[in-house]
């Protein structure tokens, strides 16, 4: 009985050597392209992942979130190929990275749809999400409370809204707090009082996005430089690619892999 | 002989090193966290509402005031059905139903936490906010979420701590001519009180550590809740939300969140052995 037992031990020890020699192997040969950030820039980088290992059989991309400063952590940690950013680099960050812009994209300003409030100005957001102004009614709606729904701290789109919007003042200590653009469009998406901010390409038809001071959040607004709540969406790189790493980004660049992005609703890099 | 020998040695090591484990994590842990909960001070630390990370506020009386109102109201919801459920199982169910309902309920056990979380967004979160007012996501969303999550725990190890009671007292008591439910609720439960408790602590130990559900259904504001509709941050969802960007001091301060919670975890745990002992010695006086 204790002679099969130890036998069966080491048979197991064995087995677990050999899988981790094989895995060890296995893995350096065909190593994917890893990207990982915002998890503005996942849904598009997914999209034009898929497009591109359609067409090129041989190649690997992974995609991952993580947010934007995440991203910038594992390429420096050498965990990914590319980081996904979504706002601008800080002065410090970019001595130590070169960023790429993939496309731009709108900060929409998002409703429910059921609210009747369908334009603000910038000051009207910052004391909506700062919380000096806590009836919808001040603001040309009806008559309840105001949820302001932010996102984590790090996240590159509430550093990019911070920064456009913002400025100085703090986003309110009450405003709710979602981890990612999907759990922000959900909340607004059952909440009558709620008001957020996410990616444009990302809003979809389920919730309003409204007019910041008078101007409609759209593509072309972006372009024409008319709409303001706009920010970049960048690939993050550190030192020099490797070659498979490369001919995705140059695909991502390429005019197919913007058009790919435009049809997306983003907006081309200039 | 030699092969015991050498198989209680190898079962020793891999002991051991389960331990040491642990105490590697510890040491981590503190030795990350501590060095700014002494810097920002107790009083900046432990009792200051103003987290600000990116400029250097790092208080986190808000979390703990979150965890605690979260965790209270999850024992609440779990005390009370789990404990429900308990008696029922044993005392007034037949054999053959408690035989199904039982695995059943341990059954949710397995249920992954973002499942629980999903359902707590898609169904009770719009349903509180609708019928009752406030975010939706709240303290009482988090509760219920969390008191389903601990009702296996809860029910599982009161149903050992009634059944482990001899059988004499209960006859006993009804032979003195006591009804079901008084020898259930004066006798029994009375007999099995200190293997409820451990039930119950064991339950809060899960409730005060489970992030991802949390997460979802909390609404992660920085604010002491007034009450139940308000939405709270807890210590886990704090590390859990941002931790991913942590860098430096905010990185620490992370750390020294988990040492907070570690020494909750740890007061819990001290509380249940505690009390788990004192069952012991009076079972046997």
């Amino acid at each position: 009985m204790s002679k099969s037992l130890a036998e069966w031990i080491s048979s197991l020890c064995l087995t677990v050597a050999l899988c981790f020699l094989a895995l060890g192997c296995g893995g350096k040969h065909e190593r994917a392209v890893n990207v990982v950030g915002s998890t503005s820039v996942q849904p598009f980088a997914e999209f034009l992942a898929e497009e591109y290992m359609a067409a090129h059989a041989e190649e690997n991309v992974e995609v991952q979130g993580g947010g934007s400063t995440a991203g910038l952590q594992a390429v420096a940690n050498q965990l990914a190929d590319i980081g996904m950013c979504s706002r601008s680099l800080t002065e410090d960050e970019e001595k130590q990275f070169s960023g790429t812009t993939i496309a731009r994209d709108g900060l929409a300003i998002v409703v429910n749809p059921g609210n009747p409030v369908t334009e603000l100005t910038t000051d009207q957001l910052r004391a909506l999400f700062s919380g000096s102004i806590r009836s919808w009614k001040d603001v040309g709606g009806e008559d309840g409370p105001v949820r302001p729904i932010t996102r984590e701290e790090g996240s590159g789109t509430r550093e990019s809204f911070t920064h456009l919007v913002m400025g100085k003042e703090r986003i309110s200590r009450a405003a709710l707090t979602q981890e990612s653009n999907g759990a922000v469009k959900e909340l607004v998406k059952g909440d009558p009082a709620a008001i957020g901010y996410m990616s444009l390409g990302l809003v979809g038809s389920e919730l309003k996005a409204i007019k910041v001071d008078g101007v409609e959040p759209t593509g072309e607004n972006v372009i024409a430089d008319q709409y303001k709540l706009a920010r970049p969406f960048l690939f993050i790189t550190e030192g020099t690619l490797r070659p498979e790493a490369q001919r995705f980004m140059d695909y991502v660049l390429s005019p197919e892999g913007q058009r790919t992005l435009e049809s997306e609703g983003l907006v081309r890099a200039k | 002989m030699r092969q015991d020998k050498l198989i209680a040695a190898a079962l020793m090591i891999v002991a051991f090193s389960a331990v040491s484990g642990l105490a590697l994590i510890t040491v981590f842990i503190f030795k990350s966290g501590l060095p700014l909960i002494i810097e920002s001070g107790a009083r900046g630390f432990f009792l200051s509402l103003d987290w600000d990370p990116k400029n250097g506020s790092f208080g986190i009386l808000s979390m703990i005031v979150g965890s605690l109102a979260v965790t209270a109201g999850a024992m609440i919801i779990g005390t009370v059905f789990g404990l429900g459920l308990a008696i029922v199982l044993t005392q007034f169910c037949p054999r053959e139903i408690a035989a199904i309902l039982k695995p059943l309920i341990e059954l949710l056990a397995g249920i992954p936490s973002v499942v629980y979380g999903f359902i707590g967004v898609v169904t009770i979160a719009p349903l509180i906010r609708t019928h009752l007012g406030g975010p939706g996501l709240s303290v009482l969303a988090a509760s219920i979420v969390l008191g389903v999550m601990v009702l296996p725990t809860v029910t599982s190890i009161s149903v050992d701590a009634i059944k482990a009671v001899p059988r004499s007292y209960w006859e006993g008591s009804i032979a003195l001519g006591a009804t079901e439910w008084q020898s259930t609720y004066m006798v029994l439960l009375k007999a099995a009180r200190s293997g409820i408790v451990a039930a119950i602590i064991l339950g809060m130990g899960r409730a005060v550590g489970e992030t991802m559900a949390v997460i979802m259904v909390a609404g992660n504001t920085l604010e002491i809740p007034h009450g139940p509709l308000d939405a709270v941050r807890t210590l886990t969802s704090n590390i859990a939300l941002e931790m991913g960007y942590a860098s430096g001091k905010h990185r620490d301060a992370l750390f020294a969140t988990a040492v907070t919670l570690f020494i909750i975890i740890m007061i819990l745990n001290t509380a249940a052995l505690l009390i788990a002992k004192r069952g012991v010695r009076g079972g046997g006086r």
